[in-house]
C-alpha cells in the first residue's frame, strides 16, 4: 500500500520541488482505480479482471484516461493542493472555525487530528473547530497529488502541508489586521482567534479580519511553530465528534432524507455477474403498499416506494429469474466457485514465480542447509462488517447538476465515476462525502459493490431524489472481500539453530493490482507480498516470490491489506523456525535484530510492559497459560506485540494484548492508543472467528448470525505503549492489527504444541 | 393509525402493522439516532428502551408497542441516568466510528437504571451489542464510571 507514496512521477505542470507537490493533478485520481460496474463494461470488465485500461477505456472513451482527467480540469493543473486558504478555511463573525479536510471521518479521529495540527499553526484552540470532509476539487489532492483516506496515510502524508496551510493563514490575518490597525505586521501578535496589538491593547478577532484576511496572496515562506512550544499537537486532546456519537446526533449517509425521496431497496443476483431475465409476480409487487416502482438494475432488481421497510418488503417479494452463471472455471464466480477450489489452485499452481525479494542465494543455502523446513499457510476471504450498511442518495436538481450522498474514500474518483453514469461533466455532480459508521476499507471503488450507482439509475429512471439502502443480507452478497491468500515457505537452518536462508512463495492477488492496476506496470503486487517481504530480520539468504493467480471475485482493501494475512504467516513461521533450531522466539528475534536498534527497543519495551519475556506455559488460577510474540512493519510505523492465551473447551481464549508501537512521531497519543486498541480487537476478530466461504459459487455467510465478529465475552485486556522514535512519521489507523494474529497463534503453539497454519481458530478444536 | 409514545410525546403514524419499530422512528418520526445494522437483533444498533427494558428495536413490530413507554437515543439526555452515562461515554472517549454507541448506550442506561452498580458479570451479561471498532474495554470502564 505505502508504494502509492512512492508512486514514479507523472510529469505535470505543477510538478515541482518540494516532495508534497502534485504530482498527478486530483481529477487524475479517476485515472487509478479501475471502475467497473458501469454498464456497458464487458463481462470480464464487470467482474473487476480487465486490464485497467481497458476498463478505463470503457469509462472514459474518447481519449487517454489521463489526458481526459487533465483536460477535464485544465484550470485546476495550476493548483497546489494546500496552498489556498479558503479552500479550507471558512471563519464566521461568530470567530467559530470552519476547516474543509481533505480527509473523511469513519472513526479514526482524522477529523480532531486534523483541527489540532491547523489549530496549533493557525493559533485557535481545536475544540473551537468544526471538520467537515471537503468537496471534490484539486485543492484536497494532498496526498503525493492524490486525495483518498485510506493506507494509513492522512496525518503523516499531509502534516506539514496541514501545518503550512495553518500559519499561512495565521500570517494572512496579521496582515489584515496591520492594515486596518495601520501598524506594522512585526508589532503584531496572535491569541487563539484574535491578533492583538500589545502595544495599544487593541484586538481584532479572526471572524472580522477573514473576509480581508483571506482575500490576501499568500506568502509561501511563512514561519512554522516550534514544535517546543506546541499546545495542541502531542496533546491526548477529546475527539470532537464523541458527544454527538454518544447522543445520537452524528449524523450518517443512512440518516440523510431529501424532500420527496423514494426509498429503494434491492436484491441482488445469488450468483455475482449473472442478470435478471425475468420476474414473475412484478405486477403484484407494485401493486404492494406503498410501492413506486419495480426496477431492472445490472446485476439486480429494486423496489421504490415510500419507506424503505415497504420496499424491502416487496423486492423480497419479487421472483426473480436470473442468467445461468459459468458452469465452471476460475475466471468468473462460476456455478461450482467455492473457497476450497480456489485455496486448491493456489497451492498447485505451478507458475514461475516473480522475484519480490532477493538477497545472497536462497537454493543453495537451502541444497547445503543442516536443516530444511518447510510449511503452508493460510488465510480466508474476510468482510469489512462494519456496523453501517451501504446507502446512497441521488437527486437530480433543476439546474442540471446531480447531487449525491455516498460513503467514500476517494471523492473525486467517485465524482468522476457518477459523472460518466449520469452522463454529465464532473463540475456537474456535487458530492457530498458523508462520516462513515466504520469503513476499514469498504468505501473504495470496487465497482458493483457500492451502492451510489444504483441511486443514480433509480433517481432517474423515477424522476425523484432515490436513496438505496442494502440490507445487511444484500451486504454479504455484496462486499467486496480482504482476498484468500496463501503462502509456502521454505527455511534452511544452520548447526548453530539459526536460520540462514528463507524461501516464500505466495500466490494470489492483492487488491493494489487489482484497482489500481492503471499506473501499477510493477508485475509484483505489493499488497500481495507486504509482510513477507521488507522483514527486518538478517537473514542473509532470501528468496521470496509472487505467483499471481487472479480471483474471480470481488477483492479489496480491508484494514492493514497484505499485512493482516502475510505477518500472521511469517511471523508463525518464523517461530517454526525458532522451534527448530532450538531457539527461543524472542532471543532468536532479538538475534536477528541485533542491527537494528528500533526494533531491538520494541522488542524489549513490550517485554517490559508484559511483565519481562516468558513464554510458558504457566498457570495462572489453576489454567495454564502461554505467551507469543511478533512484530510488523506495517505502513511504515514498527510493532511488537505479545499476546497471552489459554484453551477452554477447545477454543482459545485471549486474556491480555500488549503492543509497542512506534509510527515515528505522533499528533495525537490519546487517538493514537485507540487506534491500536481497536485494529487489535479486529485483528482478533480475524484470528479466532471471521471467515468468509464460498460454496457452489454463492456466499455462505449472510448476516453476523452466520459470520460471528468479534464480541465483547472475547475482548482481552489491551495494554498499549507508544514510542516515538522520531522516525519519519508512520500510519497509525491499521498498523496494530497485523501483530496480533501470529502472537495469538504463536501463543497456541507454545501453550499446546500444535501449530495453527489456517485461520480462523475456531475452525479447529484446539486441545491443551 | 398507531399511536405510540416515544420521549414522553405520543406520536400517531400511518404505518402498516408489521413495520419494526426501528422503521417508525428512523423514517417516519426522523428520530435517526437509533441505528440499522442488522436487522435480525444480533448487534444491537437498534438498541432502545421499552418500559425501561433494553430492547432490540429491529425485531419489534410497532403493532406490539401498544401503549409502552418508548425512549430512544435522540432524548437521552433528558433522563438523569443516561445523561450520566453520555458523560461517562464522552470522558473515557468511548467512540470511535460511532455508529453503534447510540445502542450502547441505552443498553448501558438500561443496566444502571435497573443495577445501578452493576458487578462485572453484571455488565458482561447486559452489554451484548456488537462493536466493530472494538471499543469494549472503554464502554465497560464508562458504566462502572457512570455507576460511581
Amino acid at each position: 500500500m505505502d508504494r502509492l507514496l512512492t508512486l514514479p512521477p507523472v510529469p505535470s505542470p505543477a510538478d515541482g520541488t518540494h516532495p508534497l507537490q502534485p504530482r498527478i493533478d486530483a481529477r487524475a485520481a479517476a485515472a487509478l482505480m479501475t471502475a467497473d460496474g458501469v454498464s456497458n463494461l464487458s463481462r470480464r470488465g464487470f467482474l473487476g479482471f480487465g486490464a485497467g485500461a481497458l476498463v478505463l477505456g470503457a469509462l472514459l472513451p474518447a481519449m487517454p484516461a489521463r489526458a481526459q482527467a487533465a483536460s477535464a480540469t485544465a484550470s485546476a493543473a495550476a493548483v497546489k493542493p494546500g496552498s489556498r486558504v479558503p479552500a479550507f478555511l471558512v471563519i464566521g463573525r461568530d470567530n467559530g472555525v470552519t476547516l474543509l479536510s481533505p480527509f473523511v471521518e469513519g472513526g479514526q479521529g482524522i477529523s480532531t487530528g486534523m483541527a489540532q495540527i491547523v489549530g496549533e499553526e493557525l493559533d485557535v484552540d481545536p475544540r473551537r473547530f468544526t471538520v467537515e470532509c471537503a468537496p471534490p476539487g484539486p485543492d484536497y489532492a494532498v496526498i503525493n497529488g492524490l486525495r483518498m483516506t485510506g493506507g494509513s496515510f492522512s496525518t503523516r502524508s499531509s502534516y506539514p502541508l496541514m501545518r503550512r496551510l495553518g500559519a499561512t493563514a495565521r500570517d494572512m490575518m496579521i496582515r489584515a489586521a496591520a492594515a486596518t490597525m495601520a501598524v506594522e505586521p512585526q508589532s503584531l501578535s496572535t491569541e487563539d482567534g484574535f491578533v492583538v496589538h500589545a502595544a495599544s491593547g487593541r484586538r481584532l478577532s479572526y471572524g472580522e479580519l477573514a473576509p480581508a484576511a483571506l482575500a490576501l496572496p499568500p506568502r509561501d515562506d511563512v514561519a512554522l511553530r516550534d514544535p517546543a512550544v506546541f499546545r495542541y499537537i502531542r496533546q491526548p486532546m477529546a475527539r470532537l465528534d464523541v458527544r454527538a456519537k454518544s447522543t445520537g446526533k452524528a449524523v450518517y449517509a443512512i440518516d440523510q432524507k431529501l424532500d420527496g425521496m423514494l426509498y429503494a431497496a434491492v436484491q441482488h443476483a445469488p450468483n455475482q455477474g449473472t442478470e435478471p431475465t425475468a420476474i414473475a409476480n412484478k405486477a403484484e409487487a407494485a401493486a404492494m403498499p406503498g410501492v413506486h416502482s419495480v426496477h431492472t438494475l445490472p446485476g439486480a432488481v429494486a423496489v421504490a416506494a415510500d419507506s424503505w421497510w415497504r420496499a424491502r418488503k416487496a423486492v423480497e417479494a419479487l421472483s426473480v429469474s436470473w442468467s445461468a452463471p459459468a458452469a465452471t472455471g476460475l475466471d468468473t464466480v462460476a456455478a461450482d466457485y467455492a473457497s476450497d477450489g480456489l485455496l486448491a489452485a493456489l497451492k498447485a499452481s505451478t507458475e514461475a514465480g516473480i522475484p519480490a525479494e532477493t538477497a545472497g542465494d536462497a537454493a543453495t543455502a537451502v541444497a547445503g542447509a543442516a536443516k530444511v523446513i518447510e510449511a503452508e499457510y493460510q488465510a480466508p476471504y474476510l468482510a469489512h462488517g462494519q456496523l453501517e450498511p451501504p446507502s446512497s442518495m441521488a437527486r437530480f436538481n433543476p439546474d442540471g447538476t446531480l447531487e449525491l450522498w455516498a460513503p467514500n474514500q476517494m471523492p473525486e474518483l467517485f465524482q468522476s465515476v457518477a459523472a460518466q453514469a449520469a452522463g454529465l461533466s464532473p463540475d456537474k455532480v456535487i458530492l457530498h462525502s458523508p462520516m462513515l459508521g466504520g469503513f476499514f476499507g469498504r468505501h473504495f471503488l470496487y465497482g458493483s459493490s457500492n451502492p451510489f450507482l444504483q441511486a443514480i439509475q433509480l433517481a432517474k429512471a423515477t424522476g425523484r431524489p432515490v436513496k438505496v439502502l442494502w440490507s445487511r443480507e444484500e451486504e454479504f452478497r455484496m462486499d467486496a472481500l480482504r482476498p484468500l491468500s496463501y503462502t509456502r515457505f521454505r527455511a534452511a537452518i544452520g548447526a548453530d539453530g539459526r536460520p540462514t536462508a528463507i524461501q516464500a512463495r505466495t500466490v494470489g492477488e492483492g487488491p493494489l493490482g487489482r484497482w489500481f492496476g492503471a499506473v501499477f506496470k510493477d508485475p509484483v503486487d505489493s499488497s500481495a507480498v507486504e509482510g513477507i517481504t521488507e522483514k527486518p530480520y538478517a537473514i542473509p539468504n532470501r528468496a521470496m516470490e509472487y505467483v499471481k493467480v487472479p480471483h474471480p471475485v470481488t477483492i479489496a482493501f480491508w484494514r492493514s491489506v497484505g499485512h493482516s494475512m502475510n505477518d500472521f504467516f511469517y511471523e508463525g513461521f518464523l517461530d517454526e523456525i525458532a522451534d527448530a533450531g532450538g531457539q527461543d522466539p524472542y532471543a532468536l528475534r532479538m538475534e536477528l535484530l541485533k542491527d537494528k536498534p528500533r526494533h531491538r527497543k520494541l522488542l524489549e519495551t513490550v517485554a517490559t510492559m508484559s511483565g519481562g519475556w516468558k513464554r510458558g506455559p504457566y498457570e495462572v488460577d489453576g489454567t495454564r497459560r502461554a505467551r507469543g510474540i511478533s512484530m510488523a512493519s506495517p505502513f511504515g510505523s514498527e510493532t511488537a506485540t505479545i499476546a497471552e492465551v489459554s484453551v477452554r473447551n477447545g477454543e482459545t481464549q485471549v486474556h491480555t494484548v500488549w503492543v509497542a508501537f512506534d509510527p515515528g512521531s505522533i499528533v495525537n497519543p490519546a487517538i493514537v492508543r485507540s487506534q491500536v486498541e481497536s485494529a487489535v480487537a479486529l485483528g482478533l476478530s480475524a484470528t479466532l472467528f471471521e471467515e468468509l466461504v464460498y460454496k457452489d459459487g454463492v456466499r455462505q455467510s449472510h448476516n453476523f448470525d452466520d459470520y460471528p465478529i468479534l464480541s465483547r465475552s472475547s475482548m482481552p485486556t489491551v495494554h498499549v505503549e507508544i514510542v516515538e522514535s522520531g522516525a519519519p512519521m508512520g500510519g497509525v489507523g491499521e498498523p496494530g492489527l497485523p501483530g496480533v494474529p501470529p502472537a495469538v497463534v504463536n501463543a497456541v503453539a507454545a501453550l499446546t504444541g500444535r501449530r495453527i497454519r489456517s485461520l480462523p481458530l475456531a475452525k479447529t478444536r484446539i486441545e491443551v | 393509525m398507531t399511536t405510540i409514545h416515544v420521549n414522553g410525546r405520543a406520536y400517531q403514524v400511518a404505518v402498516d402493522a408489521d413495520t419494526p419499530l426501528l422503521w417508525v422512528l428512523r423514517d417516519t418520526l426522523g428520530l435517526t439516532g437509533t441505528k440499522y445494522g442488522c436487522g435480525i437483533a444480533q448487534c444491537g444498533a437498534c438498541t432502545v428502551m421499552i418500559d425501561g427494558t433494553a430492547t432490540r428495536s429491529c425485531q419489534v413490530p410497532v403493532e406490539s408497542v401498544g401503549s409502552a413507554d418508548i425512549r430512544t437515543i435522540d432524548a437521552i439526555e433528558e433522563d438523569p441516568v443516561g445523561r450520566r452515562v453520555v458523560d461517562a461515554w464522552v470522558a473515557a472517549q468511548v467512540p470511535q466510528c460511532g455508529y453503534c454507541q447510540s445502542g450502547q448506550v441505552m443498553a448501558a442506561t438500561a443496566l444502571l437504571k435497573q443495577t445501578p452498580k452493576p458487578t462485572d458479570t453484571d455488565i458482561a451479561d447486559a452489554m451484548t451489542n456488537l462493536c466493530r471498532c472494538g471499543t469494549y474495554n472503554r464502554i465497560a470502564a464508562a458504566i462502572r464510571q457512570a455507576a460511581g
